[in-house]
């Protein structure tokens, strides 16, 4: 199996932790797995924005980067559902089709793909679990509140093999906590207020860390907990499920 | 935005300086999310209700020429006068008519968002016709001077205390007295009083039957059957999209109506509107305004499939956290981000921008519209017809620039370096909108491309 590693640009620039726990997640597991040194970003940043006219560059450094693998793996939600969305290309449109059909977010690539039981890891800590939307609602991680359906968590399935880790309930399973790109900026008051009212369910439930499969919504999160001088720390789930 | 108006993200930040109140606007639309989740989770069946009300709604949209001809022709037969409205400006002409004929110059009203869009309450009081709007929330509002801020919870933004005074002042009400029941009942004597004495009802229209002429009007108030019953003419004015098929098609709509908007099984009220009664005259005006011009859209048509319950609001994050107020348009929220650009780009050129794109909107909607991806490529439009801030286009250039070659994006210098100044969060860093009140990433010694090369490159 052929696994290509796709980390987002901001996990590359602010986060290399969670990039490195991923890269040794997935080589724990027995998967061979490369770096394409020459990938910058999926491009949503700009598309968000109403700029998808700007992202072909973007685009075809992507196809150029990872059409040779058989799986492209990312641990980001939000920038894999860019990708399953949006990645085209007028030239080789073959070709984007091929990388939407085979790239994944990392625990769905566990889950779907490797259908891990399994886990060596211990975490002994309260953990509160931010469902970031894209991951939710775009690529189906988990079960939706909204909807009438049988419950299911592809990360928590995950979290639940981790020894020691206690999980926290939350009043709000599956709000969004007001990253949303350049909304964080351009949305600033609505931004800060929504990211406040998610960090305080996870500080009214105990939790000693928030984690997510997104490290935007996480990056947002710390911002504001950091600014309130509070000792809970925010985790990448790839960093727990290699925690030893 | 037109000059003078202030755009979404300035209006939530108005509203966002009073946190207390933001937490109390948000806790009370939450809990009324919560009573629609437990009231859907009641029906086993709730997901495929919604997508057969999808699917009758997209027929209807693709049917829409054929179903308004049965529907004139069957109100015709039944008695009922039936008018067309391009536009707005017609609508209001339309209804001011029909007062005139009959000498009318104080009617009353129950709740319609398409008299909202049309703005028919400022046009008719130009022309010296008093109006009484008789939903209570819309009373409120209309007391209070200001447009609702929400399509079924007109008054949703307003505390009982501050209904209190208002009551005070124009109904003579104690002072502080602000106990629900007490007011309710205040207006209540107030209104009857005028359902009494006003000649002319006009009503929404919730449901409108192709097949037999019929309409519903859904409330919880009973306002809508008082102001009709009791009045000498009675005039319905609906958007064009409000049509559905059959009468049978009622047991799905109506299921889904009220436990999406309030998480109650069923309106207080569904009557059923068909024909006058002997000595009365009915008027039903039909409006396109925009509507036709939506349905060209091939990406946008279906947002024509709303029925207005108003849930995608209810759950809406940005919406319980900025009001109604802040879409600076008669339908607020997700939807109405989606419905605004279509009649006035120009002026709601920000609402598609006033979302994360989070999806819950399009979870929540009985007849399943795409809201949130209709959001993302509102966005496209906008920029795409040039609406888009300068300074903004300058930077997703930049961001263009740099991310499309591997060799600038590596060495743009020391691992964040380059994000600082341009990254999404920070693009506006002059003005470091994300460190009012957030703490900056911390930058790390080194990036994951670095710690590769290093030691990874040759395994």
């Amino acid at each position: 199996m052929n696994v290509g590693l796709f980390i987002p640009c901001y996990i590359d620039q602010f986060y290399p932790n969670a990039a490195i726990a991923t890269l040794n997640l997935l080589s724990k597991l027995g998967i061979t797995v490369r770096y394409p040194v020459n990938q910058t970003c999926c491009g949503q940043p700009m598309a968000n924005s109403g700029f998808e006219h700007l992202t072909q560059g973007c685009n075809d450094l992507f196809i150029d980067n990872f059409e040779e693998f058989d799986y492209i793996v990312s641990p980001s939600g939000s920038c894999v559902l860019h990708i399953k969305d949006h990645l085209h290309s007028p030239e080789q449109e073959d070709k984007a089709i091929g990388i939407r059909k085979k790239v994944y977010e990392l625990t769905e690539f566990l889950t779907d793909v490797l259908k891990v039981e399994k886990l060596s890891a211990r975490f002994p800590h309260k953990v509160g679990v931010h469902q970031s939307c894209h991951g939710q609602r775009g690529l189906m991680l988990a079960q939706m509140s909204e909807l009438v359906d049988a419950p299911f968590s592809k990360p928590l399935h995950l979290l639940k093999m981790v020894e020691g880790l206690e999980l926290v309930e939350l009043s709000r399973p599956d709000e969004c906590c007001g990253f949303g790109g350049t909304f964080c900026v351009a949305e600033e008051a609505v931004s800060v207020k929504m990211g406040k009212d998610r960090v305080a369910d996870h500080l009214n439930h105990g939790a000693e860390y928030i984690t997510a499969a997104d490290m935007s919504c996480l990056m947002h999160m710390e911002g504001i907990l950091r600014r309130q001088k509070s000792n809970v720390k925010v985790l990448h789930i790839a960093e727990i499920l290699n925690a030893q | 935005m037109s000059s003078g108006t202030k755009d979404h993200a300035a209006l939530s930040e108005i509203f966002n300086k009073d946190e207390a109140r933001v937490d109390w606007h948000d806790e009370t639309l939450w809990f009324v999310r919560a009573k629609r989740d437990k009231a859907a989770h009641n029906i086993p069946e709730w997901e495929s209700l919604r997508e057969t009300a999808s699917l009758i709604k997209n027929n209807v949209l693709s049917n829409l020429h054929n179903y308004l001809i049965d529907f004139e022709e069957q109100a015709k037969k039944n008695g009922v006068t039936v008018h067309w409205a391009a536009d707005a400006a017609e609508h209001n002409q339309i209804v001011h008519s029909i007062l005139k004929k009959h000498q009318v110059d104080r009617l009353i009203k129950s709740k319609s968002m398409l008299t909202e869009e049309c703005h028919l309450n400022e046009y008719l009081k130009e022309q010296g016709i008093d109006v009484i709007d008789t939903d209570l929330g819309e009373r409120i509002v209309q007391l209070a001077k200001e447009p609702p801020s929400h399509i079924v919870l007109p008054c949703i933004h307003k505390k009982k205390e501050e209904i209190g005074e208002l009551f005070h002042e124009h109904l003579g009400t104690p002072e502080g007295m602000s106990d629900p029941v007490f007011l309710t009942a205040a207006a209540r004597e107030h209104l009857r009083e005028t359902f009494l004495t006003r000649r002319a009802a006009i009503t929404g229209v919730n449901f409108a039957v192709a097949e037999t002429g019929e309409f519903v009007v859904c409330t919880n108030e009973g306002n809508a059957d008082m102001g009709a019953h009791l009045a000498d003419v009675h005039i319905a004015c609906m958007g064009i999209e409000k049509i559905i098929p059959k009468r049978k098609n009622l047991g799905v709509f109506l299921r889904l109506l009220t436990r999406s908007a309030t998480g109650q099984p069923i309106t207080t009220y569904s009557s059923h509107f068909k024909k006058p009664r002997p000595g009365q005259e009915m008027h039903i005006v039909l409006v396109d305004n925009g509507r036709t011009t939506q349905l060209s859209r091939p990406d946008f048509r279906n947002s024509l499939k709303c029925i207005r319950c108003a849930a995608c609001m209810n759950t809406c994050p940005v919406y319980r956290r900025s009001g109604g107020h802040s879409y600076h348009t008669a339908v607020a929220g997700p939807i109405g981000s989606i419905l605004a650009p279509n009649l006035d780009m120009k002026e709601y050129a920000d609402l598609p921008f006033a979302s994360t794109l989070c999806g819950s909107c399009s979870n929540v909607c009985p007849v399943k519209i795409n809201i949130h991806e209709q959001l993302y490529k509102w966005r496209q439009v906008i920029v795409k017809e040039g609406y888009a801030d300068p300074k903004k286009k300058l930077a997703m250039k930049a961001m263009e620039f740099t991310l499309s070659n591997p060799f600038v994006y590596r060495n743009a210098g020391k691992a964040g370096r380059w994000f600082m100044k341009h990254a999404p969060f920070t693009v506006n860093n002059k003005l470091n909108l994300w460190y009012q009140h957030r703490e900056m990433p911390e930058v790390p010694k080194e990036s994951f491309g670095e710690w590769y090369k290093k030691n990874k490159k040759n395994d």
